[in-house]
């Protein structure tokens, strides 16, 4: 495991060198969300109605914006042989990359939801399952990303076929996010959606590492 | 040679639908460097990716001490000390940090303690907390040398070591490569260059069809 921590923790100083990166997803998060509520209009039981899917599809497509430098920065500068040649398994790799990007962009995405979710009118209570369906969720974001990372690594127009790849496998999980906040509001089964939700971030836990592996050995050779 | 270490039998290769080497044979003991040498797209870098297991041969078989090292790979890559093309190192760490980051990365045991040697072996003290990316090409060759050096690993596999390094830096490589060749390591180098040690055995690889 002290490769994994080590992995992570390069992942994560890297992005302290350079926090413009992750300042212009939490930027796009922002701007995409506030968008909404300027062209809708002040109508607020439209924008409490929609503000579940408005924040969560902005937080899988600021997901998005960072994840086609994943392992593409990697393998530009060789430090993915590197990774390929570390003597434990390249799953518990990918895991961690997945990991750094999760803690770099999912948490601080679940951080900032509840406040935009004011903008929307959202009721307090429903501004903090918010922010629990996106700390569920975006773990599955980072994953599924990952693998549609590393499957589209050195192909031309990598970032749009990535979110090509990855935007639909991407939607039960919008769609459990969206319905938990929606089921608070309107007095149905929290629990049961979040449950999925977890659910969904386990089985993409069980398969995904093995599948990016696969895809990093493949860019390798 | 009584003892190889290596021993690389019938070995092929095909890239891109064009087979670049095959029934390739080599063994290589204690203390032995290796130098590849044959034009561009020969097969020098193939033949190090595959001995590395990063591209999967055709045929043939890579052995260390007697065994297969496909049965364990992961025994195997911690047996490696790898110089690819590309340094491997990350542009916005210093050099101590990229160092101390790839020897993490390998699972190896707290190298700090190791590190000054490695730095002063190339030179690079003074640079160490320098950010990579305001170095020169040589400057980074030099920093993915000392990566190497810091590995400690038996095999070392290089490709084009000598490259955008100055003189002196020639020279520090050649004397980093003739102490890890006398405690009994090996070395695969890549190269146009004379690597300048005496008793280096050569491999030429010839373009194929």
């Amino acid at each position: 495991m002290s490769g994994f921590a080590a992995l992570v923790g390069r992942d994560l100083r890297l992005v302290w060198r350079r926090p413009g990166d992750v300042a212009v997803v939490l930027a796009f998060f922002v701007v995409a969300t506030t968008l909404f509520p300027l062209g809708i209009g002040p109508e607020a039981n439209v924008l409490a109605r929609i503000a579940a899917g408005v924040l969560w599809c902005a937080a899988l497509f600021a997901a998005l914006l960072s994840l086609d430098r994943l392992f593409a920065a990697d393998f530009e500068d060789g430090t993915l042989d590197l990774l390929l040649l570390a003597p434990w398994p390249l799953e518990l790799a990918a895991l961690a990359k997945c990991c750094a990007h999760w803690i770099v962009t999912g948490l601080p995405l679940a951080a900032l939801a509840p406040l935009l979710g004011v903008a929307f009118g959202l009721d307090p209570s429903v501004l903090l399952a918010l922010s629990v369906t996106l700390l569920v969720g975006t773990p599955t974001l980072s994953l599924i990303g990952g693998l549609a990372a590393a499957l589209t690594l050195g192909a031309r127009k990598s970032g749009a076929l990535l979110a090509l790849l990855a935007l639909p496998l991407c939607v039960p999980t919008l769609i459990f996010g969206a319905g938990a906040v929606e089921a608070l509001a309107t007095g149905g089964d929290f629990r049961a959606h979040i449950a999925v939700l977890a659910a969904l971030a386990l089985v993409a836990l069980a398969t995904t590492p093995w599948a990016i592996a696969a895809a990093l050995r493949q860019a390798g050779e | 040679m009584a003892n190889p270490l290596l021993d690389v039998a019938d070995l092929a290769c095909r890239r891109g639908g064009r087979r670049v080497f095959e029934r390739l044979s080599f063994s290589l003991g204690p203390g032995e460097v290796l130098a590849l040498v044959g034009r561009n797209g020969s097969g020098k870098t193939t033949l190090l990716r595959a001995l590395a297991l990063l591209v999967r041969p055709e045929a043939g078989t890579i052995g260390w001490q007697g065994a297969d090292v496909r049965t364990e790979p992961d025994a195997w890559r911690g047996r490696l000390g790898w110089l690819g093309h590309l340094e491997g190192l990350k542009a916005d760490l210093t050099v101590a940090e990229n160092l101390l980051a790839a020897e993490r990365l390998r699972g190896a045991p707290p190298a700090e303690d190791r590190l000054d040697s490695a730095l002063v072996a190339f030179d690079l003290s003074s640079l160490s907390l320098r950010a990579v990316r305001t170095l020169s090409a040589g400057q980074r060759r030099r920093t993915a040398l000392a990566r190497v050096v810091l590995t400690q690993a038996p095999l070392w596999l290089l490709d084009e070591p000598l490259n955008a390094l100055d003189a002196p830096a020639q020279t520090a490589f050649r004397e980093a490569l003739a102490t890890h060749l006398a405690s009994g390591g090996l070395a695969i180098a890549a190269t146009h260059a004379d690597l300048g040690l005496p008793g280096a055995r050569t491999l030429e690889l010839g373009t194929s069809t």
